[in-house]
């Protein structure tokens, strides 16, 4: 029978299937870090058992780590206590810990793939929504619960129904400006919030086919906010050229037997999904997002939609409008801006940052804007030096930061304040995220980069050469 | 036994109209920080029940003593955003026991089951008449059925069944999880891991 990409990999890793119920599914390789594992791991203990296969479990450091002074003990006697736990944890089980100060630390969901950890046709889970990341590799791989956590740990499987499945196709090619971010933006613009939840989606079409590994890894970490439970690309030989060489990827003849393996991971002609989308590649701008969640995005000249136009109750766009103090009709360019945050699970990789020097090179920080570059990881950050990309932006007036999580989720001081604007490379803006508060416009690194050169809401098109 | 079994609820409930709210309005990051699973009540919807100086929003619906009991009900795309399985603790440290809306967001769903918090999927219909129900009578009771799934709305006899799939019903009833299910499964486990790829 005819198979989509999801199938093949889905199918082949059902230990059992329950009449009426969820599959018991095997998971390949497990993150975690230190916010969603503790509860788990208490767990553990409470029942007495063991980590199944810690070999098959990653553990970093990331969501409340400093981004300043990392060689100095954490401040925060909460956040302290959890990255001590995780610490404890791995420790006690076995268990691979890339903590603070590890040179391969940093966001979980940009370690799995630099060091090899994520490969096509594996199952890849973590207690973060954002694990659908590691699909742009054709791999399933989606967030969890700790309670899930638990059960990876302990038994290798988790318990779920197997999703529906969507297939979103974009052909042509992207305009002058244009980035993977802007792309997702745009999808989930059309889809809303919820449009895929019940969904597990692939993305196909020439935009996918010609985009780098970063870049599909962008589009797919976004999947969640659209509700899907993941998203995947069929591998290619730009995934085969970025895994070969790198630590965990198999090597010599396990790289022949795996390749033959990986070159069958694609969706059989003839299968079905439950439900398909098109876009042209040609329509789309580079977005912002002007409410309070990441479907409230728009092309970055068009104004902000009135409450009849958008899907959904009138009283919640009213609300979400009212927090960020925007209007029906309003211009999103020229909209003053305080803050910029380059970086996440979602934007802070190598391309993101080229992204960023490319458009402020040889120009200066805007005098009033704070700016935030924090690098996805430490191997990320030597890059972004090896480069040459630190002496850029260090000439236009930026400073670079250390690796994590950082103001995405506002867990440690890189607070936006309460009523301060931020452009934000992250993926959520929802109320408070970036701190009490704060009110987040989501986009690409390339409209964060014009954001701290101009101070303003800025079309990125017009500061290209 | 994992957690307490759900078989009958009748309760008031607490309406939260309000649509796509997201895990991190039910708890917010920096609430994120314990190591063990207490606590987490106290900052249920944090910035939308508090000030910042800590006393409390007079119109958030929690902080109307005229609504309570152990149901919630919330509009459309409830518990999307982040994973946090923080969110359903918080729901359940809080003392609710079901959570009712029109629509839910998957992982959510999966972690309120995962935790003995059941989550009632109606009609936008069905979830309108509910509201009404408690507008017009705070004192309206919801009862939630799980052996027969359904909902009734007992001022006005209004019924709706809903989905749950039976394996995770039957966890439900006798406050089972999970790890107790693949604990007796593990040595099948262990044989389908050699024959893989990976």
């Amino acid at each position: 029978m005819s198979k989509t990409l999801f199938d093949k990999v889905w199918d082949a890793h059902v230990v059992h299937k329950i009449e009426g119920g969820p599959d018991v599914l095997f998971i390949d390789r497990h993150l975690i870090h230190e916010v969603t594992s503790p509860v788990a791991f208490l767990g553990l203990r409470n029942r007495g058992i063991k980590v199944l296969y810690p070999e098959r479990t990653f553990a970093t450091a990331d969501h409340n780590t400093p981004t300043i002074n990392q060689h100095l003990p954490v401040e925060d006697p909460l956040s302290a206590n959890q990255l001590k736990a995780l610490e404890q944890n791995t420790a006690a089980y076995g268990i691979r810990h890339w903590g603070l100060g590890h040179n391969k630390n940093g966001i979980v969901h940009v370690i799995g793939p630099e060091n090899g950890i994520t490969q096509p046709g594996a199952t890849i889970v973590c207690g973060d929504s954002h694990t659908s990341t590691h699909g742009a590799f054709g791999a399933i791989a989606f967030g969890i619960g700790t309670s899930e956590v638990e059960m990876v740990l302990s038994t290798q499987c988790i318990m779920q129904p197997k999703a529906k499945k969507m297939r979103i196709t974009i052909n042509g090619s992207l305009g002058k400006g244009v980035l993977p971010k802007d792309v997702a933006l745009f999808i989930i613009s059309k889809l809303t919030t919820s449009g895929a939840t019940g969904y597990f989606v692939e993305y196909a079409g020439s935009v996918f086919e010609q985009m780098s590994m970063e870049g599909r890894m962008t589009v797919c970490n976004l999947s969640i906010e659209m509700g899907a439970r993941g998203g995947m690309i069929a591998p290619d030989q730009t995934t085969f050229d970025y895994i070969q060489g790198r630590e965990f990827s198999p090597k010599g003849a396990d790289w022949d037997n795996v390749m033959a393996y990986w070159k069958t991971l694609k969706t059989d002609d003839d299968a079905v999904f439950d439900k398909e989308l098109s876009f042209d590649g040609s329509e789309i701008e580079p977005m912002i997002t002007y409410g309070t969640n990441p479907g409230m995005g728009i092309g970055i000249t068009h104004e902000i939609p009135d409450a009849k136009q958008v899907e959904g109750g009138v009283a919640t766009y009213e609300k979400s409008l009212g927090y960020m103090g925007f209007h029906e009709g309003d211009q999103m360019i020229g909209k003053k801006i305080d803050y910029v945050f380059l970086g996440s699970c979602t934007n802070g990789r190598i391309e993101d940052f080229r992204a960023f020097a490319s458009l402020v090179k040889g120009k200066r920080k805007a005098e009033d804007v704070i700016v935030w570059l924090v690098p996805g990881s430490h191997i990320v950050e030597q890059q972004i030096k090896e480069e040459g990309l630190l002496n850029i932006l260090t000439e236009a007036g930026f400073t670079l930061r250390q690796p994590g999580c950082s103001a995405c989720l506002a867990m440690n001081d890189d607070k936006i304040p309460a009523g301060k604007y931020a452009v934000s490379t992250s993926n959520r803006n929802f109320e408070g995220r970036q701190g009490p508060g704060s009110r987040t416009l989501l986009a690409s690194p390339l409209v964060a980069a014009a954001a701290a050169i101009t101070g303003k809401v800025t079309d990125p098109r017009t500061l290209i050469q | 036994m994992a957690y307490d079994s759900f078989n009958i609820l009748k309760s008031t409930a607490v309406p939260l109209t309000i649509e796509n709210v997201d895990t991190d309005q039910i708890i917010p990051a920096r609430f994120l920080k314990a190591t063990e699973r207490v606590g987490f009540g106290d900052n249920l919807f944090r910035d939308w029940r508090y000030n910042p100086d800590s006393t409390p929003k007079g119109d958030f619906v929690l902080n109307n003593p005229v609504y309570k009991g152990k149901i919630l009900v919330g509009g459309k795309n409830f518990g999307s955003g982040s994973s946090r399985e923080h969110a359903a603790w918080a729901i359940y440290d809080y003392g609710f026991r079901c959570v009712v809306s029109s629509f839910f967001a998957d992982i959510f769903r999966n972690n309120c089951l995962n935790i003995g918090v059941l989550p009632v999927q109606v009609s936008a219909g069905f979830l309108e008449k509910i509201f009404a129900a408690i507008y017009h009578d705070p004192d309206t009771e919801l009862e939630v059925n799980l052996p027969e799934q359904t909902i009734s709305i007992l001022s006005t006899g209004d019924k709706e069944s809903f989905d749950i799939n039976s394996y995770k019903k039957s966890n439900m009833l006798n406050g089972f999880d999970d790890i107790d299910y693949l604990l007796n499964i593990q040595s099948d486990i262990e044989e389908f891991a050699k024959k893989l790829p990976l």
